[in-house]
């Protein structure tokens, strides 16, 4: 793939006018990055220059949602790095009981294998009826993924092995019915969720957290913009509260990080100081 | 002509695949202690196959090795190695960035993404190195750093336990010097030496 397709002063353009008309800002998410996205839904939509990219953005509401939805990447699965995972079972879940009512944030939580995977943790140790957890992405349509439960069939055998490293002892498939080639997660784990667009960037905190997920987000930030959305995660959680973030993520370079000890520097899991 | 240009070099990034562990090993083994490069590898693994290279590798060596986190800084005298399952990009010439999104040439790390990022934040001071493969990854990156002025070494495919990707990258034209995989090591020990 080329990299050079689109020029440095048209990515600027490009994001002025999405900040301008629709209030995307995307000025500060890491640049090498974005380029090669931007690069990608060129090529991929077979769009010739700049110009058609910027004028079908301007001028196609459909194409715009298509456009935010490519641009930030949304990788996932259920119990992604498994290990983190089963520290969170044992080392985590048991501080958690000991709360009357347990409230986690999913921050960029994308089409919500991580709050489900999240879900069936807190269904095995009998915490679920006492949580909430609120799962939160920019784009709308993740949400409504989210919502439905709806997952495809063909990735349960690896959700499945997932579950089973993550130190999972039922049977995973009895938290879903197949459907031809879907899998339709059951409702018990779907009642404790609560789904909401929400953009980092530029929403503000809206509750306090015993726990917030924040996992392969920042990466796509520059550092300016990874600190000030890790400032707006450390006002959402509580003190003596759990920070996860993803595996190659880390809080050291922030100034928030004086208030963190690390409780598995591996599994980048945090918890804030008193 | 590219090939010729004496100077700082500033990056070294080496890519492989299928047999290319014993090359990149030797490779890293003789590094020369003073230099004022970077040195990046990006090699094909298993997702979730952690600490086992990064532990061969600073076996090798005396240089420190780190396998990168997120907007981690590109530092001289290190050996940096792209983690599995994410890309490996330049932010800039200072920083590091990782990108989790779809495989490139069925790959993640793809050397094409992090060879091209190579040839955009630092251009001709870069010497690109791919090595022994299954697969076409790594080729066009390759052409990415030789356009942009940088040097380009190709573990010779006749020497390679595979020789499908070194040559890939032959037919592309990418390839500045074709070299036999035991001179590889001293070529790029003489390459990166400090200049007195
Ligand atoms: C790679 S996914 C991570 C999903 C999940 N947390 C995981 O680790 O598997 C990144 C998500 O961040 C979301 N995202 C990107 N920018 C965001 C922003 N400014 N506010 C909220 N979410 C954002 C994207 O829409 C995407 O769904």
């Amino acid at each position: 793939m080329d990299p050079n397709i689109i020029r440095e002063e048209e990515i600027e353009q490009l994001l002025a006018g999405l900040l301008d008309l629709y209030g995307y800002d995307f000025t500060n998410y890491a640049r090498a990055s974005l380029r090669r996205r931007i690069n990608r839904i060129m090529i991929v939509d077979k769009l010739p220059s700049f110009a058609e990219l910027f004028y079908k953005i301007k001028s196609d509401p459909a194409y715009l949602k298509h456009f935010v939805a490519e641009v930030t990447v949304n990788v996932t699965e259920m119990f992604r790095d498994p290990q983190v995972y089963a520290t969170i079972r044992r080392e985590v879940l048991p501080v958690l009981a000991t709360y009357p009512f347990i409230r986690i944030w999913h921050a960029g939580c994308a089409t919500g294998e991580e709050v489900y995977s999240m879900a069936i943790l807190l269904e095995e140790s009998g915490l679920l009826h006492k949580s909430l957890l609120y799962a939160t992405d920019l784009n709308h349509n993740m949400v409504e993924q989210v919502r439905s439960g709806i997952f495809p069939m063909r990735h349960m055998k690896q959700y499945s092995e997932n579950y089973i490293a993550a130190g999972g002892k039922q049977d995973f498939s009895q938290y879903y019915t197949a459907k031809y080639d879907r899998a339709v997660f059951s409702s018990t784990l779907r009642k404790k969720l609560i789904v909401a667009t929400h953009n980092l960037v530029s929403d503000s905190s809206f509750n306090e957290f015993q726990m917030i997920f924040c996992r392969n987000v920042l990466i796509y930030f520059d550092k300016t913009l990874q600190e000030k959305v890790l400032q707006l995660l450390d006002n959402s959680l509580e003190q003596r509260g759990f920070l996860v973030l993803g595996t190659k993520e880390n809080l050291r370079f922030s100034a928030i990080a004086p208030g963190y000890l690390p409780l598995a520097p591996k599994d980048k899991i945090w918890r804030k100081r008193q | 002509m590219a090939q010729t240009t004496v100077g700082i070099r500033t990056v070294l990034v080496v890519g492989g695949s299928a047999g290319s562990l014993d090359p990149v090993l030797q490779i890293v083994g003789a590094l020369p202690a003073d230099t004022d490069a970077a040195i990046v590898i990006v090699v094909h693994r298993k997702a979730g196959s952690d600490s086992i290279l990064s532990n061969l590798l600073a076996a090798k060596t005396s240089l420190p090795v780190k396998e990168v986190e997120d907007k981690d800084p590109v530092l001289t005298g290190h050996i940096f190695l792209a983690p599995p399952d994410y890309h490996l990009l330049f932010e800039n010439r200072n920083y590091f960035a990782l990108d989790a999104s779809e495989k490139i040439n069925y790959s993640r790390p793809s050397i094409d993404v992090t060879f091209e990022s190579a040839a955009a934040a630092f251009g001709s001071t870069v010497v690109g190195v791919l090595l022994s493969g299954a697969n076409a990854d790594g080729a066009e990156g390759l052409a990415a750093i030789r356009n942009a002025g940088g040097l380009t070494l190709v573990q010779d495919p006749a020497t390679a336990e595979v020789y499908y990707m070194p040559q890939q990258a032959i037919l592309l034209g990418a390839a500045g010097q074709v070299v036999h995989k035991d001179q590889l090591p001293a070529r790029l020990a003489a390459l990166l030496r400090r200049q007195p």
